[in-house]
């Protein structure tokens, strides 16, 4: 009689294989190219699928395990920080401005880019490629509901939350980060990969997350920081999976090359634009603030991206053409867009205010050759009038950026007095631009960008409400005088203080 | 250069004049004044003279400068798509050349109490 042999139990790495790549197969009912007909359009060439590196290995076995634990965790946490009236413990009312921006800019974001990686999940050939976008894809669902959660017990209490998804869609500086997703989202795979998965998720990953969650842990919102430690896990495997697409494109075939340098220096640029709301949060929204965004900038960016770059300048990679203009816009970004958020808070869903003298010590120590010198008297002379009972309100609106859709707050490389004024004009139809970095985006692809849904044109158009400016707030759901304009005075402030006073007294 | 595409790809710009239903698009900003954060767009007729554009539509923009005051309308720089210019303020936008969508500057040197010295 034979005696029954058990079978080898699979190793890891078997194991892997066998539920992740070997699940793919050749078609025979239809060609490669009619199931992947966006894999080549873009000229980058792949030769072998089989040398993607996985930058990861999880099975859905281990990835639901893991993500169901993060939930029970996170879910637990956000219940007890609502039935604990946890939204009294942050720093100050002014604190929920971030918070404002973040569910209405960021958090639509994370959607876009679960739908962004989906797709790219379907239409790259490659198994392993496809399974880390599909679980990035899910990843990315994940962080918008659990931002959306964690952020919904302030709703409850405080103004702005409440149409964070029509604002995204609708007011003028949300058309920032739209316009920024809706750009790779129509673009093709492996330029998602490069603008999202490598630029964004890798690249300048720290200067979102880092900026938000420590901003949250300093300020008392357990909400976000227990938010941003479920995120965490996944967040490192994003940035895994951005580096290998960029170093598979470039191992796959030199001619590769050109086009992802392309792509890093436009995604690079518009990075560097977008995270100027970061930078602004940073430096002025923070009752308590974590570091300056020039400090931010100098470890996340300057170091950390350059050692980045070091290490790629193997393939022929050199660092994105926006560089030195990103180093130089460190000093002055936050200030002159927080200017323009606090004189146009009007037609913000978010409250702004006059930094207190003590902010602009703290922002005359950190910023040491430009604050005092460019944007400490704009400052001074705002206060003035607001003492004077004439607070400033700019009812002239924007000149935005073609491209990156920002207000054109930012100034010429080497003298921060003076706007940056570049335009050109493209089939007899002129367009305006926040700097070089924006205008070449343009130029390389100017029927994409003459396209764009820009706010305040649309508003002219008669397309937001149909009439002036009361009409237009209704249109993106801003009650006036509630949701918009100044901390002083507000419902916000006022509320939170008579709450912490009730929460502390018996009267 | 084209977008790369799979079939032809033509994009409808969105913001063309015939969209404004008879007005057009007009930027203006004063150079060195950065307290206005941006320059402002203004979408007004054509036909309106520059005169009725500067005393209606700017002015009351800029008011808020503490140099507002002692703007001398005739006296200061103008520049139109970053180029030196002189306005005629008797005749209208269209007639001075002003298109749909051009940048005007304005600068008043000496008149610059906010701004730094330039380095």
């Amino acid at each position: 009689m034979d005696t029954p042999v058990a079978r080898k139990k699979l190793g890891l790495k078997e194991k892997y294989r066998y539920l992740t790549r070997d699940l793919g197969w050749e078609p025979s009912y239809r060609t490669r190219e009619e199931i992947h007909p966006y894999a080549t359009y873009e000229g980058i060439k792949v030769h072998d699928w089989d040398r993607w590196e996985d930058p990861f290995r999880l099975t859905m076995d281990a990835y639901w395990k893991y993500q169901a634990e993060k939930e029970r965790k996170f879910y637990a946490i956000i219940d007890a920080h609502a039935q604990n009236n946890g939204h009294l413990n942050i720093t100050d009312a002014r604190y929920l401005t971030a918070l404002k921006l973040f569910l209405q800019a960021i958090s639509p974001g994370e959607y876009a880019a679960h739908k962004g990686f989906a797709r790219v999940g379907r239409e790259v050939p490659g198994v392993g490629a496809q399974v880390a976008c599909q679980m990035q894809s899910l990843d990315e669902i994940r962080h918008a509901q659990t931002q959306i959660h964690a952020l919904s017990n302030y709703n409850r209490f405080y103004n702005g939350f409440h149409a964070f998804s029509d604002q995204r869609d609708r007011i003028w500086y949300n058309s920032v980060p739209r316009s920024f997703f809706d750009d790779a989202m129509s673009a093709g795979p492996f330029e998602f990969m490069i603008a999202i998965g490598f630029s964004f998720e890798y690249v300048l990953t720290n200067l979102l997350f880092v900026p938000f969650m420590s901003g949250a842990a300093y300020n008392g919102d357990m909400a976000t920081v227990t938010f941003g430690f479920s995120a965490q896990s996944d967040e490192a495997r994003h940035m895994t999976l951005g580096l290998e697409c960029i170093k598979f494109m470039l191992e796959q075939d030199p001619d590769n090359l050109p086009l992802v340098q392309r792509w890093i220096d436009k995604w690079f640029w518009r990075g560097c634009r977008i995270l100027t709301l970061v930078g602004a949060m940073m430096d002025y929204m923070l009752p308590k603030r974590v570091m300056s965004w020039k400090e931010a900038w100098e470890i996340y960016a300057e170091q950390n991206g350059s050692a980045l770059f070091n290490d790629l300048a193997r393939y022929g990679v050199r660092v994105p053409m926006g560089w030195e203009q990103g180093i130089e816009a460190k000093e002055h970004v936050s200030h002159q867009l927080m200017l323009g958020l606090y004189q146009w808070s009007f037609g913000t869903s978010f409250h702004g205010w006059i930094p207190s003298e003590a902010d602009m010590q703290w922002l005359s120590h950190k910023y040491p050759s430009t604050f005092d010198r460019y944007y400490r008297p704009r400052w001074d002379h705002i206060r003035k009038l607001a003492e004077a009972g004439t607070p400033f309100r700019n009812v002239g609106l924007a000149k935005l950026c073609q491209v990156c859709q920002l207000p054109i707050v930012f100034t010429e490389p080497g003298d921060p007095t003076i706007l940056c004024n570049r335009e050109t004009v493209y089939r007899d139809e002129k367009y305006h631009f926040c700097s070089d970095g924006c205008r070449q985006v343009f130029d390389h692809e100017p029927e994409k960008f003459v396209q764009a849904w820009l706010p305040m044109p649309q508003l002219f158009q008669g397309t937001c409400g149909g009439g002036g400016i009361e009409a237009w707030m209704d249109w993106v759901n801003l009650k006036n005088g509630v949701d918009n304009g100044d901390f002083e005075g507000s419902q916000d402030q006022r509320n939170f203080q008579k709450w912490k006073g009730l929460a502390v007294s018996n009267a | 250069m084209t977008v790369t595409a799979r079939k032809a790809y033509v994009g409808v710009p969105r913001d063309s004049l015939a969209n404004f239903h008879g007005n057009q698009l007009v930027y203006v900003s004063w150079d060195r004044h950065l307290l206005f954060a941006s320059a402002s767009i203004f979408c007004v007729s054509p036909q309106m003279t520059f005169r009725e554009f500067v005393e209606n539509a700017v002015a009351p923009i800029v008011a808020p400068d503490p140099d507002a005051a002692k703007i001398d309308w005739h006296e200061v720089e103008w520049l139109k798509s970053n180029e030196p210019w002189v306005p005629d303020f008797a005749r209208s936008l269209a007639a001075n050349g002003v298109g749909h969508k051009d940048q005007i500057r304005f600068r008043t040197p000496g008149l610059d109490t906010l701004a730094a010295e330039t380095r």
